[in-house]
């Protein structure tokens, strides 16, 4: 109990976990307002030149940079190859929809499944090392599933990806929920927001702060008596299940798996919108999708040289936003104080 | 999008086939011998695609042990330096350019070293990766921009073009050639790392960084110059796989993840290490494309898999470094 308190105080105090920075109320008030925003999204984002798609694009990319901050941001392990689950979500959800069933809740339950039980299997192994051998370790992993899907033709689609499905409208007694552009948003904000839930949950209960434990100082840790290649192992499944949501999320919006959400750049997407918005903090990521999706869609209507464009946001952001725009803030605010 | 490897390996066994069904069956009665024959073919083609990674990821090592750094963009200056040496070759001819190329990625990746990556010594490798990462995005994109996006060939000295032997038809002078390169540079850069005090420092700055600064080394020269080396290998290897793949902006990606598993497996830490994990992937891969090609590609990532649950340190990694 004691212990506990003590290390909810400093979640909130010295270590910015971001679960719990800045009061109670100001939480809720900040949620509230987030809520509203993207239940009304429909209404008024076109007058800021956005529109359905794109809007559900940055909520499934904040998703996924979500769930990999987990790892990334909480538990401090530097994985580059989250990609992998998101691709693996979304062929099970393209495959479900394709040869099983045509019902969307479910097919997002089978993509989930399969990323998420991808990364369950294989955070055992992954978590033997760390640091820079982690990250390289996951990349690799990550790469070891873009070339299965590139080679398994029969099944994938190999290098033209999976097609030959779209999302229906799902049927509830006396009432449809049709899956057109507004209605999918709204099945992406209720995704996102269970698993925004569930990272919250994670991340505020006795597991989480073991989690922020195994960064601060994974030595100590086990001096503790702590397993912290459990721990490690753990946070990265969890993560591997969110991440594959988004990714049946993203099959779904494009109502197309191509192995390139597989590959390492879209890793490397991830991690970056993660950092740029602030990898200490809860809603970091949201913020950096937001950016990033944002930039990426604008830069590649205006430029044929929108690769260069991201490449900016990274080189910017790393030199510039170390700490992300979260943490920015966050220092803004604690130097008021 | 082809990656660089995906085509090195189909070519592998687009040749593979020729022999299996027309070339050799009528020459030799035994059928034993022809699947000899072809196993050979693959493995020696695998070691010579393992010589690519491990020119590679020897530079990627080097880079890493004394600028703990994760170079993403290594791939972006490989296809960097054969694109120079592409424009070189009129003028200097293929021998000229293998050497003059590989010195001007080099520059580059002096100004890059000096401007960007020095500013984030000593804080998180995370920061090293995500940079040159950008970094890649940016070089690419360059690159085709310049030189246009679709593909041109690198043209090789007639000299080296053709087989050997009748029966080894496959030892054509320019895969010796890629060997020996291979052979020479690691020698070469043994021979640094051995005898020389620039390379003595830079073992040492492996082993204790701040002992050698204090000991008056200007560490941030020698960093540079140890980034600078392992961008001039990453070009020769750049320069030889064009020869034999030919350019294209993207032709890097392919190699680079191999050089990594070949990083893991020899364990990090060990240059030695690295340089046999890239020949031994390479071989394990030519191999597989004998029995199943489709596999090819997946083999050396479940060779890496293994290790790590064998034995996490790889080959010859020391325990803990770098974590």
């Amino acid at each position: 109990m004691n212990a506990q308190t003590i290390s909810k105080q400093n979640a909130s105090g010295q270590l910015p976990t971001g679960a719990g920075t800045g009061g109670a109320r100001s939480n809720w008030l900040g949620l509230a307002i987030l809520a509203a925003a993207l239940l009304t999204a429909p209404l008024w984002l076109h007058y800021l030149g956005g529109y359905d798609d794109l809007a559900s694009r940055v909520l499934i990319y904040a998703l996924a940079a979500m769930g990999l901050n987990l790892v990334l941001g909480f538990t401090g392990g530097l994985s580059f190859g989250h990609a992998a689950y998101f691709g693996l979500g979304a062929y099970g959800v393209g495959l479900m929809l394709k040869y099983y069933t045509h019902n969307v809740a479910l097919a997002l339950i089978g993509g989930t499944l399969l990323g998420g039980l991808a990364a369950a299997v294989l955070a055992p192994v992954v978590v033997r090392r760390r640091g820079i051998y982690f990250a390289m370790i996951t990349i690799a992993i990550g790469q070891m599933f873009y070339f299965i899907a590139v080679r398994w033709n029969v099944v994938t689609g190999g290098l033209d990806g999976l097609t030959g499905f779209s999302r229906h409208a799902l049927h509830f007694p006396g009432w449809v929920w049709s899956m057109n552009d507004t209605g999918f948003y709204y099945l992406v904000v209720l995704c996102f927001a269970l698993g925004a839930l569930a990272l919250w949950v994670v991340l505020n209960s006795p597991l989480g702060h073991t989690f922020v434990a195994v960064r601060e100082n994974h030595k100590r840790l086990t001096f503790l008596g702590a397993n912290v290649q459990k721990y490690a192992a753990l946070s990265f499944a969890i993560s591997g299940f969110v991440v594959a949501l988004a990714g049946g999320l993203n099959a779904l919006l494009d109502n197309f798996a191509s192995p390139n959400l597989l590959n390492y750049s879209l890793s490397g997407d991830f991690v970056i919108i993660a950092v740029l918005g602030g990898m200490r903090s809860f809603w970091g990521p949201f913020v950096g999708a937001i950016i990033f999706v944002a930039a990426r869609d604008y830069a590649s209507t205006v430029t044929q040289n929108w690769m260069s464009v991201i490449g900016l946001i990274f080189i910017l952001s790393v030199l510039f936003f170390p700490m992300g725009i979260m943490g920015f803030l966050h220092k803004l605010r604690t130097e008021k104080r | 999008m082809l990656r660089a490897s995906q085509r090195l390996l189909r070519a592998t066994r687009l040749r593979t086939g020729e022999v299996g069904s027309r070339a050799l069956k009528p020459r030799f009665a035994s059928r034993g011998l022809t699947v000899d024959l072809i196993l050979l073919f693959n493995t020696f083609n695998g070691l010579i695609t393992g010589a690519f990674y491990a020119l590679m990821a020897l530079g990627l090592a080097l880079i890493l042990g004394l600028n703990n750094t994760i170079n993403f963009a290594h791939g972006a200056f490989m296809a960097l330096a054969a694109y120079f040496a592409y424009t070189l070759e009129p003028h200097l001819g293929f021998w000229g350019a293998l050497i003059v190329a590989p010195l001007l990625a080099g520059a580059v990746g002096l100004v890059v070293e000096r401007l960007l990556i020095r500013r984030l010594y000593g804080r998180d490798p995370l920061y090293t990766l995500l940079l040159t990462f950008g970094l890649a995005l940016i070089i690419q994109d360059m690159i085709r921009t310049i030189w246009g996006a679709t593909g041109v060939p690198l043209t090789i000295p007639q000299s080296l073009g053709h087989p050997l032997s009748q029966t080894y038809f496959f030892l054509t002078g320019y895969r010796l050639f890629v060997v020996a390169v291979a052979l020479i540079g690691t020698g070469a850069l043994f021979a640094i790392l051995r005898y020389t005090r620039l390379g003595i420092r830079i073992r040492a700055g492996n082993a204790d960084l701040e002992t050698v600064s204090a000991m008056g080394v200007n560490i941030y020269l020698l960093r540079t110059a140890n980034f600078v080396i392992g961008i001039i290998f990453a070009g020769i290897a750049g320069i030889l796989a064009a020869g034999q793949l030919g350019l294209d902006p993207t032709m890097g990606d392919g190699l680079l993840m191999p050089a990594f598993v070949a990083i893991v497996v020899g364990g990090v830490g060990s240059l030695l290490g690295s340089m046999l994990g890239g020949l031994l992937i390479g071989a394990a891969a030519g191999i597989t494309t004998s029995f199943y090609p489709a596999a090819s590609e997946v083999v050396i990532y479940l060779i890496m898999a293994l290790m790590l649950i064998v034995r996490p340190r790889g080959l010859m990694g020391q325990e803990g470094l770098l974590e």
